[in-house]
């Protein structure tokens, strides 16, 4: 009886998954496996590409007529002529500049906000959640935001990329919920203790959301490095180009960048060399920060999700 | 100690003096209100001071541009300002009835592409989550997670430069064919494709984001449920049929009446960059026409009365069909 049962267990284990789910059939398991490796193939390999090209020398590029899969020669002259001071690294400079004022600034904004909201002895508490709440449902429209910025004297300066795009209703939303589901018992002690609404901000709260602000930030970041049309809209000047609109008049506009516009390099690379390379320059920021973002982001998306 | 019920106690005990006063004059009841307000300002002003900032730039670059919808109803002329140009009543309102081309083509083409994407991309994340939940490997999956997310926090100029590099006239895939003797095939740049192209691009882009919320809900359907129906016999397929898809009702929902809300609004980032290659024949939408009019055409009255329009019908659209979900006993994306 014992031994019929030691054989019956591990079979019924083993057909079960974790879930509960009984175990696919093996033709199913073969297609399912076909089609997450194309799905993953597809994201993958035009990335190999990308990076193989902004490494390749002129003969293989020449020889393939654009994208190389591998490259024979390992040569950083794309990269050294991206650098070389010209358009490129302006635009570069730019757009650091944008992500990382602009984040600190939305950070810190968004949170001074959502604490005061999350709060309930707050002075205008019920009008300002309205106002917060009603930005998300009805958003004013292209030209009268243009007409608003121009009217601001934004046009052609750099604060054209931040200040409108600066607070989302969408994560004071969540960052409130957050803050509101932190333990009560925190907020009366240090009220007790005569803790200020700023020191407890400071020393208790902003310590205990360190996850969801990265999450916040990164997706903040992520925004105003990847903004291209705020640029498009509201500079006229292209010695303000951020990134985005270099990558797309010089990738997707296929433009030619002079030597002049390079800054001069010593030795002029393959064009497809160099617009891989500053196609490069455009994706690693956010391939860097991805695995931070990607480690919380499914949290910040359903607290916004189930509360929002 | 008349303030105690009605506002949390602590605070009171913590400020004697606001006590005091207001519990010494008890004659002074009418007065209360406004004092109220001002006690409660001057023990919380902080709050009210941190709230500044962000509400600050909402009411500027939010609200204010709201109210400047005005020159929707105006012959609005930059130099002379809202003030000084004329009001025209709905004249500008009149592109919407009067049959003019070029925009009848911008909400053909919005409404064409909406539909196709919501036939071909909806339903794409929902397949690849149940196709991801099903998988036995928890390493696999968060492996084959971890590359699909990644493209959705690309920008779209870098979408499209990728989508260029491999199937553009001098692309990968065109040299590829050239090479081995074939001609070249018009992929990008053809206005009959352009449709079929922006959509591959949005399912490129964010299928594999667009499981996170469907992967949310399959973990939180009971196990029980497959135990059970598995004992009872049930094949898989019968369990996705009578167990999985009931459960992912609510989020499915939901998703759709926040796509119905967007149907007037399709990727214009996206299409914007790829005008100049397929003319606005093939590609221009609404938003498109709010732009080429407005900021580049500078018919600024028409451009933003078409975008007042479109905000209000989009406002109704997402109320009417969170209504609907209210009827069908769904909880939709927030309830009164």
């Amino acid at each position: 009886m014992s031994t019929k049962l030691n054989v019956v267990a591990p079979v019924r284990k083993k057909s079960k998954l974790h879930n509960g789910q009984s175990m696919p059939h093996p033709l199913m398991r073969v297609f399912k496996g076909l089609v997450l490796t194309i799905a993953c193939a597809a994201i993958v390999l035009p990335f190999v590409g990308i990076i193989s090209t902004s490494f390749a020398g002129q003969d293989q590029i020449t020889r393939a007529g654009g994208l190389v899969l591998w490259p024979e020669e390992f040569s950083l002259q794309a990269y050294e002529s991206v650098f070389a001071g010209g358009v490129v690294s302006k635009a570069l400079g730019v757009s650091i500049f944008v992500t990382t004022i602009g984040t600190a600034l939305s950070l810190i904004t968004t949170a001074l906000l959502a604490y005061a909201l999350s709060r309930p002895n707050m002075v205008g508490r019920g009008p300002m959640m309205m106002l917060v709440l009603f930005s998300l449902l009805f958003t004013p429209g292209m030209i009268p935001t243009y007409l608003a910025v121009k009217q601001f004297g934004l046009i052609d300066s750099l604060w054209a990329l931040i200040i409108p795009t600066m607070v989302s209703g969408f994560n004071v939303i969540v960052l409130r919920s957050f803050f509101m589901g932190l333990p009560r018992e925190l907020f009366d002690s240090a009220k007790l203790d005569g803790a200020s609404e700023w020191q407890i901000l400071r020393r208790i709260v902003l310590p205990l959301s360190k996850a969801i602000l990265a999450v916040v930030g990164l997706f903040y970041g992520v925004g105003y490095w990847n903004s291209f049309f705020t640029a498009l809209l509201y500079l006229n000047d292209s010695g303000l180009w951020p990134l985005q609109m270099v990558v797309r008049a010089y990738v997707v506009g296929g433009s030619q960048l002079s030597p002049a516009e390079l800054g001069n390099p010593d030795v002029l690379p393959p064009q497809p060399a160099i617009q891989m390379a500053i196609l490069m320059i455009s994706i690693i920021p956010i391939v860097c920060v991805y695995p931070f973002l990607q480690k919380h982001f499914a949290k910040g998306v359903l607290t916004g999700a189930v509360k929002g | 100690m008349t303030t105690t019920n009605e506002r949390p106690s602590l605070k009171e005990l913590k400020v004697p003096a606001e006590t005091r006063t207001s519990s010494r004059k008890p004659a002074a009841m009418p007065a209360r209100p406004p004092k109220r307000l001002r006690t409660r300002l001057r023990e919380n002003w902080m709050l009210t001071l941190f709230a500044i900032p962000a509400m600050v730039i909402l009411l500027l670059f939010h609200y204010f541009p709201l109210l400047g919808n005005v020159i929707a109803f105006q012959d609005y002329l930059p130099f002379l300002g809202i003030d000084g140009s004329e009001w025209v009543g709905f004249d500008n309102f009149a592109i919407l009835f009067n049959g003019d081309p070029a925009f009848l083509n911008a909400v053909k083409n919005t409404l064409v592409i909406t539909f196709v994407q919501t036939v071909f991309v909806f339903p794409a994340p929902i397949v690849l989550a149940l196709l991801l939940n099903s998988l036995v490997s928890n390493r696999l999956k968060g492996a084959v997670q971890s590359i699909m997310y990644l493209p959705h926090f690309l920008s779209w100029v870098i979408v499209v430069s990728v989508f260029q590099q491999l199937l553009g006239g001098s692309g990968f895939f065109n040299n590829w064919i050239r090479q081995h003797g074939g001609d070249a095939l018009s992929i990008i740049g053809n206005p009959d494709g352009f449709i079929a192209l922006i959509t591959s691009q949005v399912m490129w882009k964010d299928t594999g984001w667009a499981t996170i919320l469907f992967l949310a809900v399959l973990s939180q359907i009971d196990t029980d449920l497959y135990e059970a129906s598995s004992v009872d016999g049930a094949s898989r397929w019968r369990q996705l049929w009578h167990i999985t898809l009931p459960g992912m009702r609510g989020i499915i929902i939901l998703l759709l009446i926040l796509k119905l809300g967007d149907s007037l609004t399709v990727g214009f980032e996206q299409i914007i960059l790829q005008q100049a290659a397929v003319g606005v024949g093939a590609s221009e939408v609404i938003d498109t026409y709010v732009y080429n009019n407005g900021i580049v055409g500078g018919n600024w009255g028409v451009a933003a009365a078409v975008g007042l329009v479109k905000g209000v019908i989009s406002v109704v659209l997402v109320l009417g069909a969170n209504k609907l979900a209210h009827l069908f006993g769904e909880s939709g994306v927030y309830q009164k």
